[in-house]
């Protein structure tokens, strides 16, 4: 048992908090009738709306977490060949890094049957503010966490482009963004395994 | 019984290794074996050996170490053909990283807990190992592990189980339980979903479903004894017992209890599961049941017919092993191996079985089963299930061959 509970307990110092230790420790709750989520323990501190405003950086496909910003298909081909074309190819065809084009999905998203069909946004990724998300956090690699949201936006809307799925004069922000419908969205299931005799 | 000896396996990787030692060229009359051993003296009992030291080292004639495969080494493979029991070394678990491993000062480290919570709190180290904690001995398993040999990818017969399968290993894992913070957060019955966030230059981001946290999630600070490696998520990690590795996110920074999944980029051409009938399978985080034969295995080579012990581990992430079986003939005929204790629900499980080689060619292969009564398939019933470009979940049977010889080479699946 850790140094401080057992301080704790000896002097008995704080009879909620004994109370709540037991439970979560597992202990008879015959004697001990009170609900351990009625009682903080009242480790660690309030969060303030400034901590959570310099960390909550993820997006959702309802658009919860999406900035104020916008940006365009243009603005994002010029900002892709500076900071992205020399990794993912001059046309996001994949070059050192990730492919990020394919419109190609087979006769029936024939993804597990055909090993020569790439996966990418176009044709494999669900949602396209994954792609914002994941852009705004981890790009570029070598520079992570330096784009702005416009610059974000641009990006997102240049890639969906070359990807064939919003045009070239579309603008990307957060009304518009999550109501992109990627052409995957509705293959994904959810995992129906659950052990057993079958192999699913 | 003892290792034997007769096994060649530590001649072979000497030899490859003798370069890095640094021992230099053979001298005449020596193999390179010879000329690369650590100079020990001829009779241990007429010389003081060194005095206690502060931090303990492996014996000089001991090498073991992780292999990365790739010149941007994002991961690295535990070396299981070098280990008995079930724990992992620390410095040998195996890594996968997605920006490199960060450097974090625990004091400065913190972890906020929000979203739809009652309080949303920070907590520092220090609060976290205030609370109540616990400790596990559980496996962690990357869901890509396997992959080269289900896509049969180059040379099918030259591989060590640690290129074969060495993204899994076992530690005793010690951190205060998720759902402990959950209650201290207040977080709301009507949350479905939650999302880890790492603090490495990826950022690294995942979706876990609120009854794993509620069930047996961790926040985890120490690993076999110590704190966390760096490479596994110093100072505080999640651990998710049974679940592909990745949802397992490192140097975790925030957790946000929401009521639906984020859909992180892990969460779309990586780590789902195209299927044959069109559908892609998504947030497939349970490890299935799996075995891999340790010894003998690739590059041993067996002196001579007669008894050796086959061993190796099995696992499974949704529960206990309840039996391993061992063929000696291809996979005709099977024989019950022994369990060693502990056998841990989602942890490596040891198992052994004398076996006669009675000399000529031989098919050693083992298959799992857990307590759901899920057995490991063979390749055709998985290709079967899930296709031939499926990229993650790749338990299938795996066997060894042995030569007339005594060489051991990997016998792909059955």
């Amino acid at each position: 048992m850790p140094r401080f509970l057992t301080r704790v307990l000896h002097e008995g110092s704080s009879r909620g908090f004994v109370t709540a230790v037991l439970l979560l420790f597992g202990c008879s709750a015959v004697a001990l009738a009170q609900k351990p989520a009625a009682a903080p323990l009242g480790i660690g501190r309030a969060a303030t709306p400034a901590d959570i405003a310099k960390i909550d950086i993820d997006v959702r496909p309802d658009g919860q977490g999406l900035p104020e910003g916008q940006g365009t298909v243009a603005e994002g081909a010029a900002i892709y060949a500076a900071k992205c074309a020399s990794c993912h190819g001059k046309n996001g065809e994949g070059a050192s890094f990730d492919r990020l084009v394919a419109t190609d999905s087979g006769k029936n998203f024939d993804f597990a049957t055909n090993p020569k069909l790439p996966r990418a946004v176009g044709n494999y990724w669900p949602y396209a503010t994954t792609l914002y998300d994941y852009t705004y956090r981890a790009m570029p690699f070598m520079q992570p966490g330096t784009l702005s949201a416009n610059d974000t936006y641009a990006l997102v809307a240049y890639i969906l482009h070359l990807n064939k799925i919003v045009p070239e004069n579309a603008v990307m922000d957060r009304s518009t963004l999550p109501a992109v419908k990627m052409p995957a969205r509705d293959r994904f299931v959810m995992d129906n395994r659950k052990g057993g005799k079958v192999v699913k | 019984m003892e290792r034997p000896k007769s096994i060649s396996r530590r001649r072979v990787l000497a030899a490859g290794t003798a370069g890095i030692v640094g021992a230099a060229l053979p001298i005449a009359g020596q193999s390179a074996d010879q000329a690369a051993r650590p100079k020990v003296p001829a009779d241990p009992t007429k010389v003081q050996g060194p005095p206690a030291s502060d931090v303990g080292g492996r014996s000089p004639f001991e090498r073991p170490k992780r292999l990365s495969f790739s010149d941007r080494r994002t991961s690295s493979l535990t070396p299981l053909q070098d280990l008995d029991g079930i724990i992992t070394p620390s410095d040998l678990h195996f890594e996968r990283h997605h920006g490199g491993v960060p450097a974090i000062d625990p004091q400065q480290y913190s972890l906020l807990v929000h979203g739809m919570v009652e309080r949303p709190m920070v907590f520092t180290l220090d609060d976290l190992r205030r609370f109540p904690g616990m400790s596990m001995i559980r496996m962690m398993e990357c869901s890509g592990n396997g992959g080269r040999v289900y896509r049969r990818e180059g040379s099918q017969t030259d591989l060590t189980p640690q290129q074969i399968d060495g993204l899994t290993s076992t530690s005793e894992w010690t951190g205060v339980a998720l759902s402990t913070l959950l209650r201290e957060v207040g977080a709301s019955q009507k949350a479905t979903w939650f999302l880890a966030e790492g603090m490495d230059a990826a950022v690294m981001t995942r979706s876990v479903p609120m009854a794993k946290a509620w069930a047996d999630a961790l926040i985890a600070y120490g690993q076999n004894g110590e704190p966390l490696r760096p490479e596994q998520g110093y100072p505080v990690r999640l651990f998710l017992p049974g679940v592909e590795g990745n949802a397992s996110v490192k140097w975790l920074r925030r957790i946000e209890i929401g009521d639906q999944p984020f859909m992180t980029r892990e969460e779309t051409s990586k780590y789902t599961d195209p299927l044959p009938d069109g559908t892609a399978r998504i947030f497939s985080l349970d490890m299935d049941a799996k075995s891999l034969i340790t010894e003998p295995s690739f590059p041993d080579k067996l002196t001579g017919p007669g008894w050796w012990e086959i061993r190796g581990i099995a696992w499974s992430g949704r529960g206990k092993i309840a039996k391993v079986e061992v063929s000696g003939d291809g996979g005709k005929t099977w024989q019950l191996a022994r369990l060693d204790e502990p056998v841990l629900p989602k942890c490596h499980t040891r198992f052994r079985l004398p076996w006669q080689w009675k000399g000529g060619e031989a098919m050693i292969a083992s298959r799992a089963t857990d307590d759901t009564g899920y057995s490991q398939p063979t390749y055709d019933v998985l290709l079967a299930a899930r296709g031939p470009s499926t990229a993650y979940h790749f338990n299938h049977i795996r066997a060894w061959k042995i030569l007339a010889d005594g060489t051991v080479k990997f016998g792909g699946a059955l």
